[in-house]
């Protein structure tokens, strides 16, 4: 059944993920961790869906540090692992890596970064690839769906042969694409676990695992570095296509190469222009660079996001310049490419063409006007929480409660769905003006609330989701308690990691391998550290209210308010509708209510519209999912909720 | 299989709004196009982009070669819409005078337009637009098709019978029931094979 364990030789279409993933378990991977983040899941999800039949050990950590922690240690037994995260997942396990990368590791170890140009889901286009450079660790960067499975393989044969973590780094566009590939053999036979500590600390695979003395092994790493840099100077990840003397080198790397050659197809280049792809990205093999910079005058470099390849190829030509030569480089740095955002192969066709002055055959004018005109009929489709959300209740409910409380308070946002109140206000009645890093929110409100004595006095609050909770929010909250912080502390609490799919996290009853484990409830945490808790249900409009008005209305202390609702979207609620929802038109006043379409214009349900005919609201049955919300909030009463579909 | 239909490289769009099945639908095509012995490539964004967005899955279908995830502005072969509005969004991005669109006409109105912010063309304008900027194009109400199959979410699969039927792309209702027999519980074939045939009968 599952496609994941296909025979070798045989041909599959693989998500990225998912070939990474395959790549993994060729390589005889025993342990996996991660924490949810899109583009990065399905790398975890499928290995969890096979664990069983391979014997691995799967888990969803509670944060990406600890997934790290979690796979070093397996590592450090000799067996090979792997932690996932998305590129805002490598800067918070990142202090632990520092001091991995110095100790060193034994069993091969991968940190897969699966990041977001562009920011497609995130809430930043930040790449992890300086890390590697920083902390001297092998990066690899596939470039299609079959390299996405062989380096992933390799990088743990890499990690084994430096002693030392790989980087394997995907993005969005790799991650989240499908493609072909080719599936090799997957081994037979597991190793066992053995932790070895009492020999010489030099020792890398007897001696303690600590990172000094530090000089000393900080050189032993560099010297095996020159070994995988030897290594990548053969290697066939790193292949040139085009001309023997090209009238433009493109070097390029991961998705782009792919927009690159296409760019190239698109412009009738192929026979004037060469791509060097690296899929070995740090350290750059300089001897293979040297060869094919004497191939040419101009370089173009194409990479998302920051000229990470662009500088290091800088360096190293202008070390080989007596060999190759004074050379023009085009990149980021002259704005050929465009220095923040996604490419994709009309951008790279567009900088290709500008160096060579090369036009591309483009739509008739008559045709341009035409879509030109329909453009311009065609409404913006905002992002919004789905029908039957529990965040639209939440922050009706904040609004409200903010509303009546009449100081302005406001809430600090967090990482989640409901962030989507920060990225499209009217979507959280204007009132989450901050957004940053997971458990943030909290430590931002901590902060918000003691600058009463410079004259600051509106009421914080601030919200987390149930993952968040548990993921970084825990410390912040702490340190709300014991400074004293007058905060009202919102979770958004429904049921599950769900922006990324539902996976489980540390507040439910089974894990990534489906197995019963003992939940960590959010309410006896708030109540051990001292704070006063609430327990609510967000579709209870007048209930959540009270409390949160109350809430507001106490000074000096902090509060935290638990919201509990499941996701629309949760596999428990999926097409099954509690009420079905209809608008009594005779009830319902239209234009002449007083509400001034407060249904469709203020709450902001896509299930309920209004109908221009008839000038009344209308629920939308085939997009309502049956929450029964709206039946609150119409003045009239107009909006009847019948239990059962 | 590949000599029946001669095929360069084939890009097809596949569009609508978070939560229509865009993303099974496009598997699902993928799925059957690998197995007849094509190179495809999907690219795709899903994640927060889902909620309630734009969504799109971009086909390429090549006898020989790995493609670029996104396609190139202008080269789309054939856009499938599981919603007009976004149908006619992708095929002012990446539409040509030879290209094919098959659309479910029932719209799901943009936040914007629910607010009464933005107007949302009427259905005979969009279909307008069609006729000036496509070779052919085929409109059918597959929602409407799925409710009588009990939900909403069966409209991808009419969508998908209907494609079968319009020839664009290489494969036929044997290719799908293979596909589906591999990824779906038995009793859920039964029923997505009914909204195939559902969708072959809307195209005349």
């Amino acid at each position: 059944m599952t496609k994941l364990l296909s025979p070798a030789n045989e041909n599959v279409l693989f998500l990225g993920n998912e070939a990474i993933a395959r790549g993994a378990l060729e390589a005889g991977l025993a342990v996996a961790s991660g924490y949810p983040g899109t583009p990065s899941s399905e790398v975890i999800e499928a290995l969890a869906s096979v664990a069983r039949k391979r014997n691995l050990y799967v888990e969803w950590s509670v944060n990406e540090k600890v997934a790290l922690e979690v796979a070093a240690a397996a590592s450090f037994a000799e067996l090979r692992s792997m932690a996932v995260m998305k590129q805002n997942g490598v800067n918070v396990a990142s202090d632990f890596l520092l001091h991995l990368t110095a100790s060193g590791t034994r069993g091969g170890l991968v940190l897969v970064s699966c990041e977001d140009p562009g920011a497609l889901s995130s809430v930043n286009e930040g790449e992890s690839r300086y890390f590697a450079r920083m902390l001297e660790m092998p990066l690899l960067e596939p470039a299609d769906f079959q390299e996405a499975k062989d380096l992933t393989k390799w990088a743990f044969e890499l990690s084994e042969q430096i002693g030392n973590v790989v980087m394997l780094r995907s993005v969005t566009r790799m991650s989240h694409a499908s493609g072909n590939v080719i599936c090799g053999k997957l081994p037979v036979r597991s190793r066992r676990a053995k932790f070895e500590y009492g020999g010489a600390v030099m020792d890398s695979q007897t001696g303690p695992m600590i990172s000094t003395p530090v000089v000393a092994k900080h050189l032993l790493h560099q010297q095996r570095l020159k070994v995988i840099e030897e290594l990548f100077e053969r290697s066939s990840f790193n292949r040139y296509i085009g001309p023997a003397k090209p009238d433009l080198l493109i070097l390029t790397s991961s998705a782009c190469f792919l927009y690159a050659k296409e760019a190239l197809e698109m412009l009738h280049l192929q026979k004037r222009v060469g791509i060097l792809k690296l899929g070995t990205t740090w350290p750059l093999p300089p001897k293979l660079l040297k060869t094919h910079l004497q191939k040419t005058q101009q370089i173009l470099i194409v990479e998302e996001v920051m000229p990470f390849l662009e500088e290091q190829v800088k360096v190293l030509a202008s070390g080989m310049s007596p060999h190759v030569g004074r050379k023009t480089f085009f990149g980021k740095y002259d704005g050929a490419l465009p220095s923040a955002g996604e490419l994709n192969p009309d951008i790279v066709a567009g900088a290709i063409g500008a160096i060579l002055k090369v036009k591309r055959k483009i739509l008739s004018k008559s045709y341009l006007s035409e879509i030109k005109k329909a453009t311009e009929m065609i409404p913006v489709r905002e992002q919004t929480f789905c029908a039957g959300c529990p965040h639209r209740a939440s922050f009706w409910n904040i609004h409200t409660a903010i509303a009546l409380d009449g100081r302005e308070g406001f809430v600090c946002g967090d990482i989640g769905c409901y962030s989507m109140a920060a990225l499209s206000p009217a979507t959280g009645y204007h009132t989450m003006p901050t957004l940053h890093s997971m458990g943030s929110g909290t430590g931002l409100a901590c902060g918000f609330a003691k600058l009463s004595q410079f004259d600051f006095h509106k009421p914080v609050l601030t919200v987390c989701g149930d993952s968040t909770f548990y993921h970084a929010v825990i410390p912040a909250l702490i340190n709300a308690q014991h400074n004293r912080a007058d905060i009202t502390f919102i979770v958004l609490d429904n049921a599950g990691t769900a922006m990324t799919g539902f996976q489980p996290h540390p507040g439910l009853k089974v894990s990534a391998l489906r197995e019963a484990v003992p939940p960590v409830d959010i309410v006896s945490i708030c109540q051990a550290i001292g704070v006063q808790v609430a327990v609510s249900d967000p579709f209870d409009l007048s209930a959540t209210s009270k409390i949160l008005t109350s809430f507001l209305a106490e000074r000096g202390s902090v509060k935290a308010l638990i919201l509990r609702q499941a996701c629309a979207l949760s596999p428990e609620k999926k097409g099954k509708k509690p009420y079905t929802m209809q608008v009594n038109e005779e009830l319902c006043l239209g234009d002449a209510c007083g509400c001034n379409r407060l249904c469709t214009r203020i709450f902001r349900c896509p299930a309920l519209t209004w109908n221009q005919s008839r000038k009344k609201a209308m629920v939308d049955e085939v997009i309502c999912a049956g929450c029964g919300v709206c039946a609150s909030i119409c003045p009239q009463q107009a909006i009847v909720k019948y239990n059962g579909t | 299989m590949k000599t029946e239909v001669k095929i360069i490289t084939k890009n097809l769009i596949l569009t609508g709004v978070g939560g229509q099945g865009n993303v099974l639908a496009s598997r699902t095509l993928a799925g059957m196009l690998v197995e007849a012995g094509y190179v495809v490539t999907i690219g795709e964004t899903f994640g927060m982009s889902q909620r309630g967005g734009s969504v799109m899955s971009h086909l390429r279908i090549s006898p020989n070669e790995v493609k670029s995830p996104q396609i190139p502005y202008g080269q789309a072969d054939v856009i499938v819409g599981l919603e007009p509005l976004e149908a006619l969004r992708v095929l002012t991005i990446y539409g040509n005078p030879q290209i094919c669109v098959l659309s479910n006409s029932r719209p799901v109105y943009p936040i914007g337009v629910i607010t009464g912010e933005l107007p949302y063309p009427p259905p005979e304008m969009i279909e307008a637009a069609f006729g000036r900027l496509c070779e052919r194009y085929w409109m059918i109400d597959a929602t409407a098709a799925a409710l009588r199959f009990g939900n909403p979410v069966f409209s991808n699969i009419i969508m998908i019978g209907a494609l079968a039927q319009t020839g664009l792309l290489p494969f036929d209702r044997r290719m799908f029931e293979r596909e589906i027999r591999k990824t779906l519980p038995r009793d859920k074939c039964v029923v997505n094979l009914m909204a195939f045939d559902a969708g072959v009968s809307m195209i005349k």
